[in-house]
């Protein structure tokens, strides 16, 4: 459409040029440069070239996501058509056997996720409320920046502060404290020795690193409720607590969800932190003061031992299933998000 | 009445809590930069900068190698990630709405959520494996690949902010479409852009998990891309789980020189978008 606008434009150009006298034409540089200027056979090919190089570009990402699956299948084929199904249902991962489980690993990598979101879901939801609707306007850009930060803390630094912080914290006050001072050892999960590595360390230590992205995306959906719902809900009497409640969370609710979902993405397929404070052990256990892998730690820890072809190949196909998993669990997300309407980025 | 006053205090009680929250949640970072001061301080001299990594017990070592191998890293991975990403925003611009577009915009939010071991086994497979030995390259392009879908995703946001009207008088000007592009939208919106890019930087600059695979980590002094290199958060990690109390106090001298740059990196960022459009940009 604008080359077509600006085409009549340029043969005007070439009639005024055409004016001037034979003697002076053909020699003269600047003629011939602004001839180049002017022609719009040129610019329409820049325009094509600079649509090809653009749409490559963006080809950049699907493709991106196709060489991802596929790299992960070959390198997990040897271990899926040589171990099949007991890859998933096996919880016996022995190296030297030539045995590979990875229930314990998947087992893991649900159970601290899901202790990563109890813990994290309520903090995150909390923090986004009074961000959005409590805090005195002073304290709300420098709070909302604090938690953004957490965000861009490496995990080996989370895994560095755990091993040398959270561990003895949790070894020396807060196991003991939950088993014997609650009394919750008498149940299974909280019960057995309190060595510091373990699914409850890693778990927390997830909460932390998921609750920046839970609450940002829950501060914007809530940021994205009409303000008259507010008003409406304080005009019947409701008390600020009750407005929130019944007129903002119901309108904001997808949203959140999405924002949980898409924490439990990022605790799912979290490697370094995990990796330090798990313990990394293939087992098993009830209790949350055991030692566990995660699918994501069982491969970063394996890898540089892995010698032989059928373990890399398993690690591989390990990795294959928690791309799949992150996957579903990322497009489930922003499939919320997005519902809300606004575009939720992180 | 005493409804009416359970009603309430209930209201107060659930604000406090919120408030509450925020302190829980802001506790964590506050204690982690506490500890990162206080442990990693006293381990960071010149020695730590120039020097080489040592073996236990001689003094100072240093890991003036993996923080030039982590710049190195940093530069590969812009090579990659930019462009395409810079150019993947403009592509979304100006194709906003068709089946395409919105397609690449949700493959970038799903890719941004993967998590990034994969795109270190992506990177392994495809880079590592045929050529049958670890390199820079390889960790440079896993980490290159992390920043494209983010980088697409801030330009587009970033692009989206130029005001229609700038572009027209351009194309009325006669300006073909790929140079208003360029010299008007892009210049226009650099600011953001620059912002968009410093964010991707400070996020891939900690990275560890891909690095595992790709580039593998190396005690000696190497700035070929070809070969195994040295990276600041490897070495933080492998010396964290050594047993070695002077390794330790290095790990957290690494961590607090890591998390300098990455804090560094986001409040520049931060102050650029700010002073470009007045407010903070997530």
């Amino acid at each position: 459409m604008t080359e077509q606008a600006v085409q009549p434009a340029s043969r005007v150009t070439f009639v005024t040029r055409d004016e001037s006298p034979p003697s002076e034409r053909g020699w003269m540089p600047w003629r011939a440069k602004d001839r180049r200027r002017v022609n719009m056979g040129t610019s329409a090919i820049g325009d094509r070239v600079y649509k090809v190089a653009i749409t490559l570009c963006a080809m950049a990402v699907p493709l991106l996501v196709v060489l991802i699956a596929v790299a992960l299948s070959i390198a997990a084929w040897p271990a899926i058509s040589e171990i099949g199904i007991s890859l998933v249902t096996s919880s016996v991962w022995d190296v030297g056997a030539h045995k590979f489980g990875a229930a314990p690993a998947l087992y893991g990598t649900v159970v601290s996720s899901a202790v990563a979101l109890i813990i994290a879901t309520p903090l995150a939801i909390g923090v986004a409320i009074f961000l959005s609707e409590f805090a005195p306007r002073w304290l709300r850009q420098p709070v909302a920046f604090l938690v953004d930060l957490l965000a861009a803390i490496p995990s080996v630094v989370y895994g560095l502060w755990g091993i040398f912080v959270l561990l003895p914290i949790m070894r020396e006050n807060v196991m003991p404290f939950l088993r014997d001072d609650l009394h919750l050892g008498a149940t299974p999960f909280f019960s057995g020795p309190a060595y510091g590595p373990s699914m409850l360390a890693a778990g927390v230590i997830l909460a932390i690193m998921a609750l920046p992205y839970i609450s940002a995306v829950s501060r914007e959906v809530l940021l994205a409720v009409p303000r008259s719902q507010r008003e409406a809900a304080l005009a019947l009497g409701a008390t600020r607590w009750e407005m929130i409640r019944d007129a903002v969370i119901p309108f904001a609710r997808s949203g959140i969800v999405g924002g949980i979902i898409l924490g439990l993405g990022r605790a799912l397929g979290e490697t370094m932190a995990v990796t330090m404070l798990i313990g990394n052990r293939p087992e098993i256990s009830a209790s949350l003061f055991a030692p566990g892998y995660t699918m994501a730690s069982l491969i970063a820890n394996e890898f540089s031992e892995a010698t032989d072809d059928l373990h890399l190949s398993a690690l591989m196909a390990v990795g294959a299933m928690l791309f799949a998993i992150t996957l579903i669990v990322n497009g489930i997300a922003r499939w919320l998000v997005w519902q809300v309407g606004r575009g939720g980025r992180v | 009445m005493s409804l009416n006053r359970r009603r309430h205090l209930t209201s107060g009680v659930m604000i406090t809590l919120t408030y509450l929250a925020a302190v829980l949640a802001t506790l964590p970072l506050l204690l982690i930069l506490f500890h990162l001061l206080k442990k990693g301080a006293s381990s960071i001299s010149l020695d730590f900068f120039t020097n080489m990594p040592q073996p236990v017990g001689e003094p100072g070592g240093g890991m003036a190698n993996a923080i030039v191998g982590t710049l190195i890293l940093i530069g590969v991975a812009c090579a990659v990630g930019l462009p395409l990403g810079i150019g993947g925003g403009l592509f979304l611009l100006e194709n906003k709405g068709t089946r395409f577009a919105n397609a690449v915009r949700f493959l970038s939010d799903v890719l941004n959520g993967l998590p990034s071991i994969v795109l270190g086994i992506f990177a392994w497979e495809f880079l590592v494996r045929p050529i049958g030995h670890f390199s820079a390259l390889a960790g440079g392009i896993a980490l290159g690949a992390m920043m494209i879908p983010l980088v697409t995703r801030t330009t587009e946001e970033m692009l989206s902010v130029v005001p229609n009207s700038l572009r027209e008088a351009a194309l009325a000007l006669g300006y073909p479409r790929w140079r208003t592009s360029i010299s008007i939208v892009l210049r226009t919106a650099l600011a953001g852009i620059v912002t968009g890019a410093l964010v991707a930087i400070a996020r891939i600059a900690g990275e560890t998990a891909p690095l595992l695979f790709t580039a593998f980590g190396n005690q000696f002094w190497s700035t070929k891309i070809g070969e195994p290199i040295a990276a600041l958060p490897l070495q933080i990690f492998t010396y964290a789980i050594s047993p070695y109390a002077e390794w330790h106090s290095l790990a957290w001298a690494g961590a607090l020189v890591l998390i300098g740059m990455v804090l560094i990196i986001s409040i520049i960022a931060r102050a650029v978008t700010r002073a470009r459009f007045g407010g903070p940009v997530d």
